[in-house]
């Protein structure tokens, strides 16, 4: 298995024009989706490493902030007042540099150097490599206080622009996200939404098992977020609450997105094992043909 | 550019946080996108008065180190350019993943003050020294690690700081000192600094312990001893060929620092030294935890003082070891 550029067949699909209908813009992500999970599959298989269950379950959030609700484009990375999104979860690179070609900010090609010696594409993202990732991720916990920091920034700057930041639910048991919670909402950060990729699984079993995160919702927000759920994997509901923040004045936001890893693929949804399992190519060919699908379906399996 | 007093020891004492609070007020009142960044450490860093100059621009996350430094990795992301300022040990312990990949992996525009460092906090022991932070620090890449000598210094390396683009740690001591610069002096990153002219053994120095090696060589020079003293505030980059020039020079180097012996500035001596020019190299350090004593005790215990940094010398030039 060595990964080549004929591996690297995503389609780019860019932003659609701003006065797109909501209608359009859930068959614009839902595509985006499908396109994004065909092509990290075919990375973590051709490539013989990667997280495809956490890729899977955060690629539904990863295609609507980029698809519809981020306001950054290839031509306005750079730009101080772009909206910032931090993905905390740094081992799913493979998910954000795959949804980072899909929008046009890095080329397809280049994804065919994914985990190569000396590619910019390493296994976690770096920010002086790749165009569009904010933060060098990777130790877990790292990501929200960075957000924190960065909300800060535009709060005294008195900028509109917001802070999204993607964290793993097990990640949640560092304590550097709730030193970072307690300060978002000291602040009054509500241009800051933490996005909670809720998939129930760390690398070996279950959060319940190891060290439960419930009553997750309360105690977020008796850190002082105004907390919302959704279904990570609906498109819509991801849509409409993504882009309606915040839903308090004052508050941060803590969207609760309930997800499985490894979806919507038969054999790994919700599945511990395939935390960081790479598929054979039995496997590879079935989840292409799930993938491929003329009816993708964003519902839970 | 140095002032070499006939007896140092004698000279006025400073706390170097004075002159890292003034400076960092006339910092920020010349650059909108300076903040500060503490946690809860405002009375001890000594910044109420920065605090109420700039209410907004002292951003305090509370006692959590961690996040203080990933908030202050953020707020470069935005264009900041934020100075933490927290006591040594808890800021380069409790948040030194945060240092390694937030601020000097990602490469952000942040300047790390670690406070009181050393053995500054004396009695309070172990917990609270900060021996090791020099050591740690200079293990990361792209960090860039100065230990000021006295508030001239200190003043100066802070303004380089503000006004070059990337990681920076800086050592603020707590420890009172004398002058060592006189107010003209500037800052250049990873050049020694002369401060007294010797050819029979070098001393290398750096913040509170640089006067006491300045000190020793006028003990020295009481034996007939001419010591070169060098002052070595950039411990990375180091200049490596003042210590090059040093090794080929002189009978030996004593290197003398309030940090672990090993390591730190000695370390990297060392390091030069084996690699590039083999000669004898004495380190001066805290080799253990040290035990209950005030900073200056502490300082003399373990051969830190102007006769401890002297006998060193004396040994090594006489027996060579």
């Amino acid at each position: 298995m060595t990964l080549t550029v004929e591996h690297a067949t995503l389609p780019v699909l860019g932003r659609l024009p701003i006065h797109s209908s909501r209608a359009e813009q859930i068959a614009h992500i839902a595509e985006a989706a499908k396109q994004i999970r065909i092509q990290d599959l075919k990375l973590v298989h051709h490539a013989g490493a990667g997280h495809i269950g956490g890729d899977f379950s955060a690629i539904d959030i990863l295609a609507t902030l980029y698809g519809a609700v981020l306001h950054i484009t290839p031509e306005t990375v750079n730009d101080p007042e772009r909206d910032r999104f931090i993905l905390s979860k740094g081992h799913v690179a493979g998910a954000l540099y795959t949804t980072l070609a899909a929008f046009g900010f890095l080329p397809v090609a280049e994804l065919a150097t994914f985990l190569k010696p000396l590619s910019a594409l390493n296994g976690h993202p770096n920010r002086n490599k790749v165009a569009g990732v904010e933060a060098n991720t990777g130790p877990l916990g790292h990501g929200l206080p960075v957000a924190v920091g960065h909300a800060l920034s535009a709060k005294l700057d008195v900028s509109l622009r917001r802070t999204y930041v993607l964290v793993g639910d097990g990640e949640l048991q560092e304590g550097s996200n709730w030193e970072a919670m307690m300060a978002a909402s000291q602040y009054q950060l509500d241009r800051l939404t933490v996005i909670v990729d809720r998939n129930r699984l760390q690398q070996g079993a279950t959060t319940k098992e190891t060290n439960d995160l419930d009553p997750l919702p309360e105690k977020a927000a008796a850190f002082g977020f105004a907390v919302v759920e959704v279904n990570g994997h609906d498109h819509g509901e991801l849509l409409d609450v993504l882009s309606a923040v915040p839903f308090r004045p004052g508050k941060p936001t803590f969207v609760i997105a309930h997800t499985h890893k490894g979806h919507p693929i038969s054999f790994m949804s919700n599945n511990v094992a395939w935390h960081h399992r790479v598929p054979d190519a039995a496997e590879f060919q079935q989840a292409l043909t799930e993938l491929e699908r003329p009816r993708f379906t964003g519902e839970l399996v | 550019m140095t002032l070499v007093h006939t007896s140092i020891a004698e000279q006025p004492r400073y706390d170097c946080r004075d002159a890292y609070v003034e400076t960092l007020a006339e910092l920020a009142h010349a650059d909108h996108r300076i903040v500060g960044v503490v946690n809860d450490s405002v009375g001890s860093s000594k910044l109420n008065s920065f605090r109420k100059a700039f209410p907004d621009r002292l951003i305090n996350v509370g006692i959590a180190e961690q996040d203080m430094v990933g908030v202050a990795s953020g707020l470069a992301n935005g264009g900041r350019i934020p100075f933490v300022s927290a006591a040594s040990c808890f800021l380069t312990g409790r948040a030194l993943e945060q240092i390694k990949a937030d601020v000097a992996y990602s490469n952000t525009n942040v300047k790390l003050c670690g406070m009181s460092p050393g053995v500054a906090y004396g009695e309070l022991g172990p917990t609270h020294h900060s021996i090791e932070d020099i050591a740690w620090l200079r293990a990361i890449a792209n960090m860039t690690v100065i230990v000021p000598a006295d508030p001239v210094e200190t003043a100066a390396a802070l303004r380089w700081a503000a006004a070059s683009e990337g990681p920076v740690f800086i050592r603020v001591s707590r420890m009172s000192v004398p002058k060592v610069y006189s107010d003209d002096y500037e800052f250049q990153l990873g050049k020694a600094i002369t401060v007294r002219e010797g050819d029979d053994v070098t001393l290398i120095s750096n913040g509170t312990v640089l006067w006491r090696a300045l000190a020793a060589a006028e003990r020295l020079a009481e034996d007939g001893i001419s010591a070169r003293v060098l002052s070595m505030p950039t411990v990375k980059p180091l200049d490596t060929d003042a210590v090059v020039a040093a090794a080929r020079e002189t009978a030996g180097i004593v290197t003398a620092e309030e940090a672990v012996a090993g390591g730190g500035l000695g370390g990297a001596v060392a390091e030069t030294v084996v690699q590039q020019h083999p000669a004898r190299v004495s380190i001066l350090g805290f080799p253990e935890f040290a035990p209950t004593g005030s900073a200056g005790y502490l300082l003399d215990r373990y051969g830190l003082s102007p006769e401890g940094i002297a006998d060193a010398a004396r040994k090594l030039v006489t027996t060579g070891s």
